[in-house]
């Protein structure tokens, strides 16, 4: 029997999907005696042109991780597509567009003018800033094209499964492969290694009236490990949140930050958080709730920290 | 003539989600008394404005409306206790997070018409019609297609 051939990619992501995979320890070598990996540019030496010379459909399975917010990023996903049986958006950036389309609340322009001139730690007289074609002596140099909208992987190309996670923690990882490598896949479209239950579902914590009447940071006091947060006034994502992490921030005293992504049902997690938190505010007048709401810090920050590009509204008006 | 020239102009399009026990009522009082009010709101019946999920009105507005409408009983007149004011709390943070979509605040409101307030409704449809014409049509899907 021929090994099955693997293929991992990164896009617009911080690399953390890819350590993902090295969470599997040792079991990595069993992993590299199942499958044959043709194409993992964060770990070994491989050229664009390698995969350009694939045939199409010649992999088996492609991981892909990151969001997509260059040219680069989408020729990518494209050519992927075009060499991949089955192709996976791993990791809240290719299920959701991640903590990278925080950017679709700003666009090309502010965010080249903050990272290239206005941060203070930045010099540049000059007013260099990047260009996709530039003509040298040597000839026309080239980089990807920036985009203005941050957009997930199947805003762009036809996805099969989906494993969500800022990263999918070790032990899903490892379940995924193995279903992957056994050949037990659930229907396309299928979110895999993770539950279909919220957070609150799988955590232990304790929860008694679920009201809030002071929104606190977690900075800001040190929380009763027992307890339910939201009810200490903690803004905890798990209520709008998929399962299936193993509740690991909440045992480390931290809230969830709604990595794992929305539930299949829920059409939208900002809207089910903010639906969530303003359901226990205890408070009946105008005047309450209203400083009940003002005190609740960037909620679209908050709500959609790992999905504006897969929510419902993508993205803020310029 | 006359056609060319209505063509120009701008309809906006809102979504109304009213209550069935108090708004939608009153929007029927509105009707039956014939007032005069613009064609612009298509009415949605639900059991309780507090049946609004946040994720109603933006879909809503992902999809196309220039504008939505909640309206419930007044505070103290739920058929259902206080789902109004379930609304209210989920209305007040939504409006803060509608202002970092950067989503003007007269297309998103919510009002308090009871079942003998025809005249209430017609008057709110026709301030919102009109603030949302000379805003201009919203256009969302243009705005998650800016990509280049």
């Amino acid at each position: 029997m021929t090994k099955p051939k693997i293929a991992f990619n990164w896009a617009s992501s911080c690399g953390g999907c890819e350590i993902a995979i090295f969470e599997l320890g040792a079991k990595i070598i069993d992993l590299a005696n199942k499958v044959d990996i043709v194409f993992w540019p964060a770990v070994m030496d491989y050229k664009y042109s390698d995969l350009e010379a694939m045939p199409e459909k010649s992999i088996d399975v492609s991981f892909f991780n990151g969001a997509i917010q260059n040219s680069e990023n989408e020729h990518l996903a494209h050519l992927l597509r075009a060499k991949s049986k089955l192709l996976v958006a791993f990791g809240s950036c290719a299920n959701l567009g991640g903590i990278p389309s925080l950017a679709n609340t700003s666009n090309r322009d502010q965010i080249f003018a903050n990272s290239y001139k206005e941060t203070p730690t930045t010099e540049n007289p000059e007013k260099t800033f990047p260009q996709s074609k530039v003509q040298k002596n040597e000839g026309e140099l080239t980089l990807p094209e920036f985009y203005n909208t941050v957009k997930t992987l199947d805003q762009v190309v036809d996805v099969d499964y989906y494993v969500p996670g800022c990263p999918p923690v070790g032990e899903q990882v490892s379940k995924v492969i193995s279903q992957f490598v056994e050949g037990e896949l659930p229907p396309k479209g299928a979110v895999l290694g993770a539950s279909e239950k919220s957070l609150c579902h799988e955590c232990k914590r304790v929860r008694t009236d679920r009201k809030i009447s002071k929104i606190v940071r977690s900075y800001q006091i040190i929380p009763d490990s027992q307890k339910c947060l939201l009810e200490q006034g903690i803004i905890c994502m798990g209520p709008a949140t998929r399962g299936g992490c193993g509740s690991i921030c909440l045992d480390a005293n931290m809230p969830c930050r709604g990595c794992y992504g929305p539930l299949s049902k829920a059409s939208d997690q900002g809207a089910k958080m903010l639906s969530a938190l303003s359901s226990m505010f205890d408070a009946d007048s105008e005047e309450d709730i209203q400083r009940l709401a003002d005190s609740v810090p960037d909620p679209l920050g908050t709500f959609y920290r790992f999905g504006l590009a897969g929510s419902l509204m993508r993205r803020t008006k310029q | 003539m006359e056609a060319v020239e209505l063509e120009k102009t701008f309809e906006p399009k809102i979504v109304g989600f009213l209550c069935k026990w108090c708004s939608y009522a009153g929007a029927d009082l509105a009707g039956t008394s014939r007032m005069k009010y613009p064609p612009n709101l298509n009415a949605m019946r639900v059991n309780c404005s507090g049946r609004i999920d946040p994720s109603f009105v933006l879909r809503a507005l992902a999809s196309g409306a220039d504008g939505v409408l909640i309206a419930g009983c007044h505070p103290g007149d739920c058929h259902y206790t206080n789902g109004n004011l379930k609304t209210l709390r989920r209305f007040r943070l939504l409006q803060r997070m509608l202002d970092q979509f950067g989503i003007e605040r007269e297309r998103v409101r919510l009002e308090w018409i009871s079942a003998s307030e025809g005249e209430k409704y017609a008057r709110v449809v026709r301030g919102m019609t009109e603030g949302i014409r000379s805003l201009g049509p919203l256009n969302w899907k243009t705005t998650m297609e800016v990509v280049a």
